[in-house]
């Protein structure tokens, strides 16, 4: 069970009281009606889910109520950044997380 | 039978000379105990009688108690007819038999034969361990949420050096180990430490940490998962030595644990040597051998014959001879085996033989003698023929297998050491060490400096102490030892496939001759041979066979052991009861209910109840000698006649303000909000991004900047999140302020013709008139003198006025309508009358007659959608999508059946030809259906391919006892198609 540390309550809370709400920066299109239906359909469907560093948007369901996004590493499961919703994503850190 | 304070059942039944206690899952072979801890196979049985009743237990780990009732796990006549034929099951039998073989020219999922489904109630039984207790669990259990800085897993010589060095540091340290007593390894063997006895050594140790506040020993404790982010579970078994119920207090607590640091000293399981008949009572693990003479005074035989790959369990034949015991003989599969254990042994006069190994085991019940015979150089052949040896008990040794499964649950893949002969735990990162056997080291002394590094290194990667150790390791009596043979499968004068069976698996009955067989097969992986042939697959999770079974397969597919890698385990280490897991949430608490304030007066007239989402509501509520229908059927009549009462408050309910909130309800809801007149109320519909109906609801707005919006009960949640969502992911810069008031308010729903002459007997301040208080109005005033909104608004089609008090009011609210309507025929009720009502006029219940496919246009409710809002909605694009645009699409229509009296069943399948051949292709499905008391008629709504356009074609619907409805296919408002009754 994941120990995240939620940035709005400033504390390392568990897993349970949090939901994860998919991956993290898929923008709305400010003009829908102008895509073509496949342009659309990437952003409704498509997902990188990438092995290792993933940007995921969470909320803290049981605690705050607050979206914010998480950097976590989807093979070690380490959560390596919590940013708030709005600030560009941060680079994986590098060198030696296990 | 009788036995000693301290005693397991094991040891009791060993000493009482109970040398076979179970019957083999496939083979119906005899078995005995093997092991004297958490890696036994054997031994699993069942304790007590009805609900307290617990099987699947080790009795090598049930602690002896006065009146102890235990009876096998494994039998039963189903476990003995599965023995009658178990000859004749090779590996992958059941999978072969019973799934059929994959057939070629039909490409799909294979199906059950029918053998399967004729055996599959014999074999159910058979299979899994034990029998569920029957009644409920009389004991209490605890969950408990813990913190420390170390958890130090094993309180043997390695955890508990990592204990004591790290509570020097002031740190907070749970120890936890499964044992009674603290001690681990030390308390089986005849060890000594310092120059005294071992356990002088653990009592100091035991002391000292018992003494430190900031230590809490946790015996009898089992550390049973271990997942992420250093979360770890330990089961507590407070009472179960002392009774089957305990006689107060809790019996067992599950600790869930968020340790800073972790040292795992779980130490090691010693490794079977598999031969032919290795399953005889009275083969077992050497160091058990030891541990039952050693710490229980049990001699499991008169004669020994030790079988070794290692200088080790050269102990076993010491404590053996000093028990005055005879020695038949040790066979070392070593060429020239030598250091201080094997010149003890040889000193001692015992016969010592060397390059050999024991071939098979001989006797029936019990073993009365071992086959013996000189190994070629790779250990895969024999040089002459075999001997025999008589004997009564084989101790056998094959070396040490690290106790990787906790380190291994994290995900962590064990990589095999060829050197050390064993697979040792991966890189378990910052937050975690190793530590003693389970990390290699093969003598006390390495175990205790490494325990103490350990312990030290994880004090200081939590923030206490500087890491260097000032621990000092008593001196030990150790002799070098050599180093041991890897001997994994010992050859047999015939070939695996036709000698006598070679257990490799003793729980699951898997032999080396079903792994060659799994390997022939084609199947290479170790997870699927795992599967396939159920190696590792018992409650013991292979704790034993494994590395033998990885060896094997390796050796069959002419690869190295590395290469073939082993599995995985998971969670539990051993079974977890139920109750642990359960905690104090059983019974009222497993679930918990949400009641309205008026629950009492429903329960108090006979309310039959509806679980909706975790809301009880009314579903109706039967007079005496009513069924069901005639209740219904009375409570739809009193709506549509005279007037009826609902419990509306379990509606969803979010308050909505803020200069932007009107901007906010036009992106979420298909329908527009700005232009709503204050007081008025606007029905919405709110789809998902992908243009489907998500939820639906009556909006109010209650001032310039304030909204009312109702969600359907099941949803309120849901919808609620979703609002935070898009507000704060998306559209931060919208001033609105959302507030969940669903259990703020009650509502009382007061329909029907009479329900305006109710209304204005306990309401004088809000003129109710037809022009005053239009249809989709909402007004301010008070009910039975308690402050209340009013809504004029209806799911029924009849004049009908919703009333909001505050919750604590509810109750008084309802009382006062009840007895206002008392001259009217006032009549409550429930959910199913509302459900008929609203199909008669053609209204949805969003996720029953829509599911995660349907669009407005599909459910025929454009007339709710605006498509030229600035903004537009959430899920206003995918409107136009290709696919959402098919004529065939799936569309809500009504049903009519052809016998009136005949109710559709709800998920019905709709065809057009019942009789053309299957796969007959679907037109629908029906979504609604129910008898209606004011048409005296069955009605039905029902989603159906190009459902539109087909009015008055006819539908049939086959049952599944062979009969055929047919329907036809008419508009889905049955009842006041022009909205007549409610404009009154």
């Amino acid at each position: 069970m994941l120990l995240i540390p939620c940035p709005f309550c400033r504390e390392d809370r568990s897993e349970e009281e949090f939901s994860c709400a998919g991956e993290a920066h898929i923008a709305r299109p400010e003009k829908p009606a102008e895509l073509s239906d496949h342009e659309w359909g990437d952003y409704l469907f498509m997902r990188t889910n990438p092995r290792g560093p993933h940007r995921e948007l969470w909320v803290h369901t049981a605690g705050c109520r607050r979206y914010f996004n998480v950097l976590r590493d989807t093979v070690s499961y380490e959560v390596l950044v919590v940013y708030e919703v709005g600030q560009p994503p941060p680079d994986p850190p590098g060198g030696d997380e296990s | 039978m009788h036995g000693f304070a301290g005693d397991t059942l094991a040891s009791a039944l060993l000493a009482n000379g109970v040398s076979r206690v179970a019957t083999s899952f496939k083979y119906g072979r005899p078995r005995g105990v093997v092991g004297h801890g958490a890696e036994e196979p054997n031994a699993i049985v069942q304790l007590g009688q009805g609900g307290a009743s617990v099987p699947n237990l080790r009795a090598t780990q049930v602690e002896l108690y006065d009146g102890l009732d235990a009876r096998p796990c494994s039998r039963s006549k189903a476990q003995r007819l599965a023995g009658t034929f178990g000859r004749f099951m090779p590996a992958g039998f059941y999978y072969k038999t019973f799934m059929g073989a994959p057939q070629r020219w039909t490409a799909g999922v294979a199906r059950p034969t029918a053998l399967w489904t004729a055996s599959e109630h014999v074999l159910r039984r058979a299979t899994g361990l034990g029998r569920v207790p029957a009644g409920n669990d009389p004991d209490t259990y605890d969950r408990f949420n813990r913190h420390c800085d170390v958890l130090v897993v094993g309180a043997g010589p390695a955890g508990l050096a990592a204990a004591l060095e790290a509570a020097r540091s002031g740190a907070r340290i749970l120890i936890a180990d499964e044992q009674a007593e603290l001690g681990g390894s030390l308390l089986d063997g005849s060890y000594s430490l310092g120059g005294e006895h071992a356990s002088k050594w653990v009592a100091d140790a035991v002391a000292e940490l018992a003494s430190s506040a900031d230590v809490d020993l946790l015996p009898r404790s089992t550390v049973a998962g271990y997942y992420d982010h250093n979360f770890l579970t330990i089961v507590e078994r407070r009472t179960d030595h002392l009774g089957l119920v305990a006689a107060n207090g809790t019996r067992q607590r599950l600790h869930r644990v968020r340790a800073g640091q972790v040292v795992l000293a779980t130490g090691a399981i010693e490794r079977p040597l598999v031969f032919a008949n290795n399953d005889r009572p009275g083969v077992m693990m050497a160091s058990s051998v030891s541990s039952y003479l050693n710490r229980y005074a049990v001699a499991v035989g008169d004669e020994l014959l030790l079988f070794t790959a290692n200088d080790h369990a050269y102990r076993t034949a010491l404590d053996w001879q000093r028990a005055g015991l005879a020695v038949a003989a040790v066979v070392d599969c070593r060429e020239a085996p030598e250091g201080g254990l094997v010149d003890a042994v040889r000193g001692a006069g015992t016969r010592v033989i060397t390059g050999h190994a024991v071939t098979e085991a001989s006797g029936r019940r019990r073993v009365t003698g071992a086959m013996i015979a000189p190994l070629g150089p790779g250990a895969d052949s024999l040089t002459a023929a075999p001997q025999h040896i008589a004997c009564d008990v084989i101790a056998c040794s094959g070396g040490w297998s690290p106790t990787l499964h906790l380190s291994s649950q994290t995900g962590t893949r064990p990589r095999w050491h060829e050197s050390a002969v064993a697979f040792l735990p991966g890189d378990l990162g910052k937050r975690a060490l190793c530590a003693g056997a389970v990390a290699g080291a093969r003598s006390l002394r390495d175990c205790l400096e490494q325990g103490a590094l350990a312990g030290a290194t994880a004090a200081s990667r939590a923030g206490f102490g500087s890491g260097r150790t000032t621990f000092t390791a008593p001196e030990t009596d150790e002799p070098s030892q050599a180093p041991s043979r890897a001997l994994f499968l010992v050859p047999h004068p015939k070939p695996v496939s036709r000698a006598p069976k070679q257990f490799v698996d003793f729980q699951l009955d898997v032999t080396a001759a079903d792994i060659e067989l799994a390997a022939r097969e084609g199947y290479t992986s170790v997870e699927h041979v795992k599967r396939y042939t159920a190696l590792g697959f018992g409650t013991d999770q292979g704790k034993l066979g494994n590395v033998n079974g990885v060896a094997i397969l390796a050796r069959t597919l002419d690869q190295d052991i590395a290469t073939t890698g082993t599995t995985m385990f998971r969670p539990a280490y051993t079974p977890v009861t139920f109750g642990a897991i359960a905690g104090r949430d059983v019974g009222e608490f497993h679930d918990p209910e949400r009641h309205t304030p008026m629950h009492a007066w429903h329960a108090s007239h006979g309310a039959m109840w509806e679980d909706v989402g975790r809301w009880k509501r009314p579903w109706y509520y039967p007079r005496p000698g009513e069924t069901m229908q005639d209740a219904v059927n009375r409570e739809c009549l009193a709506a549509r006649d005279a007037v009826a009462v609902l419990d509306a408050s379990t509606l969803g309910k979010t308050d909505i303000q803020g200069t932007d909130a009107a901007e906010f309800l036009d992106r979420v809801y298909t329908i527009g909000f700005r232009k709503l007149a204050v007081g008025r109320c606007r029905y919405g519909l709110m789809l998902r991004e992908d243009g489907t109906i998500f939820d639906d609801g009556v909006t109010a707005r209650l001032a310039e900047n304030r909204y009312l919006m109702h969600t359907t009960t099941g949803n309120a949640e849901a919808v609620f999140a979703w609002l935070e969502r898009w507000h704060q992911t998306e559209w931060p810069e919208l001033d609105v302020y959302l507030t969940s008031v669903t259990d703020h308010w009650a509502t009382t729903a007061l329909v029907g013709p009479e329900s305006r002459a109710v209304l204005a007997r306990v309401c004088d301040d809000i003129d109710l008139s037809r022009d005053a208080f239009r249809f989709m109005d909402v007004r301010e005033g008070h009910v039975a003198g308690i402050a209340a909104r009013v809504f004029r608004i209806s799911f029924s089609g009849e004049l009908s006025f919703e009333v909001n008090v505050c919750a604590q009011h509810g109750r008084q609210v309802w009382d006062a309508i009840v007895e206002a309507g008392g001259e009217f025929g006032i009549t409550p009720y429930g959910t199913e009358a509302m459900h008929v009502l609203r199909a008669e006029k053609g209204f949805i219940i969003v996720g029953q007659d829509s599911d995660t496919t349907t669009t407005p246009h599909d459910a025929g409710m454009d007339w709710v959608v605006r498509r030229n809002k600035p903004f537009g909605f959430l899920g206003d694009r995918s409107l136009d999508v290709s696919d959402h645009r098919r004529e065939d699409r799936l569309q809500l229509v009504g049903l009519a059946t052809t016998d009136e009296d005949t109710v559709l069943p709800e998920g019905g399948q709709l065809v057009d030809k019942p009789e053309a051949e299957a796969p007959v292709p679907m037109a629908g499905h029906v979504t609604s259906s129910y008898h209606s008391a004011r048409l005296g008629r069955s009605i039905a709504l029902a989603m159906v391919k190009s459902g539109t356009t087909r009015l008055g074609d006819t539908l049939h619907c086959p049952l599944a006892d062979g009969r055929t409805v047919s329907a036809k296919i008419v508009s889905p408002v049955f009842y006041d198609p022009d909205g007549e009754r409610q404009n009154v």
